[in-house]
């Protein structure tokens, strides 16, 4: 009797012992920290739909919606990694220094920051997205469909992402038709209906007739079939708020990396990297194309796409100058991550220069 | 039946009631509202205000949030008691950031003691400059010190933007929006190890101390009361309005920089673009909250501050919104306003006539 008890007790601590490393394994829990409101319809709505992915997945979500990147930011990371969240995404470039200064407090949590470079500590991983492929497909369709020749652009703040969307946009267009001008109007601003508006309408008050945009919000879509010139939609498909207008849209696909990333947190095979991810990996995504595209030109976006996807066609391939005619890069070249990273001067055919 | 009376005076009692009445108010005005969004009333209200200040790192947090509340309304109060509509603070506090961040950027290879103290009084010069626009545009131009003020928070958040996007971005940022880490010399000191509260508390609790003796012991706080209650009779007495325009305008800007510098070289270590969730503007709450005293704003800021971090326990705990944080500091606003009723006018009870 004595034995029996025993031996049934140790059998139920080692049966407990494994079901609590399989509860643990299994129970990772992914926290989000988003810049805007999850109903901002562009950058944040998107990461929320990555977010939903994870859930689908099986695995427990929370997140912070409109934190600022002020002092607030480093609150809301510690409050998130103290409160058992094994992996936290932060989804804004502004929380970088924060998210590395709470990751050096909390080894066992993973971080993994959204558009930054600092990887401080082995728990912080970085991610982005080759967006400036999804341009040059709309740079593509913008060349062929414009009639006026000149493109107009609605920018967001002068950094490096910014100006190669601009440019491997531009470098698209061009190919497709050499006499376009891209005129660029800088919204300083990531979300803001109101000035959004306001700068895709004084692009169409000088005559370009497509419009693309690098800020978050429906606003210039809206305005564009208003207007009755074509856009694009950034960040999700946008074309049911201007189904006139909006010949195709890019589409920010996290889903996939964040299972991923979470799954490896569950599985103990999370490691540290910066991952940068195109059309290939399915990171960013051309929306259906919209009936008003010809048939032609639909089949060479098509191929366009499954080249980027493969690799057999690069955004910046040479010979590429800049405004000043000077060589940014040789023939046969192409630009390389680096080179990307920090690109600050925009090519040839950008009207305008980069504010200062 | 109810009659409603208009007081002979203000009801001083009530002048300082209300602000409670307004936060009573609040709280079951939210508890109805979390109900409606299907969320269990006093759970959410526990994870809102008790929650986040539940141990000894929370607590701190509280205080690191009030200290720019207290601090702006504190300096604004100087202007809002002597009827001077300083809407700008988020302006001041922006350009007293810019440049004290200026003066820490000068010295960000360096260490010494002596690049602190310039940092700081770079950051309230800073803020005054900037307040003495709408204050000198309205004494000698007649302007509207509201919009003047209002709309150079604007321009003080582009001016932001150019220098951290040109000029001063890290030269070892990849150009993105953000200037260098600033040297340890021009931090803030930190009170506890562990814990992100500095010494910018000792700046607004002396604010709070010197406020005081202004409003209520010296002669430039009797004529700002008087110049609240009646310009005319101000200038009866023989008040010099002008001065002492320009001189509140002069504390508030103060006030404000001195809380951007508070940011800057406390918990954010840098200059960005965003170095203030529009404390400015919710520091206009709390100083009316406050009641423009002193004592009354040390409480209102605690209390406003409690909102922001309670939303965001709220939404990590509860999955509630975090903009009604938002709604929150606009209820406060909201029942204070309308409790104010109460200030000049009561309810009578009359018997019917039988």
């Amino acid at each position: 009797m004595h034995k029996f008890l025993i031996r049934s007790f140790v059998s139920s601590l080692v049966l407990l012992f494994t079901l609590t490393v399989a509860a643990v394994a299994k129970d990772v829990k992914a926290a989000f920290v988003y810049i805007g409101p999850t109903g901002d319809h562009g950058w944040t709505y998107q990461h929320d739909v990555g977010r939903k992915a994870v859930e689908a997945a099986g695995f427990k979500t929370t997140y912070v919606e409109g934190v600022p990147e002020s002092a607030d930011a480093e609150r809301v990371l510690r409050q998130l990694a103290n409160s058992g969240h094994d992996i936290i995404f932060t989804t804004s470039f502004g929380y970088m220094n924060p998210t590395n200064k709470v990751a050096k407090e909390f080894p066992n949590v993973k971080f993994e920051h959204a558009t930054g470079y600092k990887r401080e500590h082995p728990n912080v991983a970085t991610y982005a997205a080759r967006f400036y492929e999804g341009r040059t497909i709309l740079g593509t369709i913008a060349g062929t469909m414009t009639k006026s020749n000149v493109i107009g652009y609605v920018a967001s703040f002068p950094i490096p992402e910014v100006i190669r969307g601009i440019n491997s946009f531009t470098l698209a267009a061009q190919k497709v038709n050499p006499n376009i001008k891209t005129k660029i109007v800088w919204a300083f601003t990531w979300y803001d209906p109101g000035k959004e508006a306001e700068a895709a309408k004084a692009l169409i008050d000088q005559g370009a007739d497509v419009i693309a945009q690098h800020t978050d919000s429906t606003a210039i879509v809206q305005m564009a079939e208003k207007a009755g010139v074509y856009a694009f939609g950034q960040a999700s498909d946008m074309d049911k708020f201007a189904p006139k207008a909006v010949l195709t849209s890019v589409e920010n696909n996290w889903g996939p990396y964040y299972v991923d990333r979470v799954k490896a947190v569950a599985n103990g095979t999370w490691n540290q990297k910066d991952t940068w991810h195109g059309i290939g990996d399915g990171m960013v995504v051309i929306s259906g194309l919209d009936s008003q595209i010809p048939g032609d030109l639909q089949a060479k976006v098509k191929k366009l796409q499954a080249d980027l996807a493969s690799g057999k066609v690069h955004s910046f391939t040479g010979p590429i100058y800049d405004q000043k005619g000077n060589l940014m890069v040789a023939e046969g070249k192409t630009a390389d991550d680096g080179m990307l990273a920090g690109m600050m001067t925009y090519v040839k055919g950008v009207e305008g220069d980069i504010p200062k | 039946m109810i009659k409603i009376v208009k007081r002979d005076q203000p009801s001083k009692a009530i002048f300082f009631f209300t602000p409670v009445l307004a936060i009573f108010l609040t709280l079951i005005a939210g508890g109805i509202i979390f109900y409606i969004l299907g969320f269990k009333p006093f759970e959410a209200l526990k994870f809102f205000f008790i929650v986040p200040i539940a141990d000894k790192y929370g607590f701190s947090e509280l205080l690191l949030k009030a200290t720019p509340l207290c601090l702006i309304a504190i300096g604004l109060s100087f202007c809002f008691k002597s009827n001077n509509w300083n809407i700008g603070a988020e302006g001041q506090l922006t350009f007293g950031a810019i440049v004290s961040g200026g003066v820490a950027l000068l010295f960000y290879d360096q260490e010494g003691f002596y690049i602190l103290p310039m940092v700081i009084l770079a950051g309230a010069i800073g803020g005054m400059i900037y307040a003495s626009i709408p204050a000198i545009l309205k004494t000698y131009f007649n302007t509207n010190e509201i919009l003047v003020s209002l709309m150079l928070v604007y321009v003080s958040k582009l001016i932001l933007d150019y220098l951290v996007v040109g000029p001063w971005s890290n030269p070892e940022g990849f150009n993105f929006p953000e200037t260098r880490q600033f040297s340890d010399s021009a931090r803030l000191p930190l009170l506890f190890e562990g814990l992100r509260i500095h010494a910018g508390i000792f700046l607004a609790l002396a604010a709070v101390v010197i406020s005081w003796f202004v409003f209520y012991k010296t002669y430039l706080g009797f004529q700002m009361k008087v110049s609240g209650f009646s310009l005319k009779t101000a200038k009866y007495a023989g008040y010099k309005g002008k001065k002492m325009i320009i001189l509140v305008f002069l504390i508030s800007g103060a006030c404000a920089g001195l809380a951007g510098v508070g940011e800057i070289t406390g918990p954010i270590g840098q200059l960005h673009r965003e170095v203030s969730p529009d404390y400015g503007f919710t520091a206009i709450i709390v100083a009316f909250l406050g009641r423009l005293h002193p004592v009354g704003i040390i409480f209102a800021s605690l209390v406003v501050a409690i909102t922001y971090l309670g939303a965001e326990t709220a939404q990590i705990f509860m999955q509630i919104p975090k903009y009604t944080g938002q709604v929150f500091q606009g209820m406060i606003l909201f029942f204070l306003l309308a409790s104010d009723y109460l200030l000049f006018f009561k309810f009578k009870f009359i018997g019917t006539k039988k």
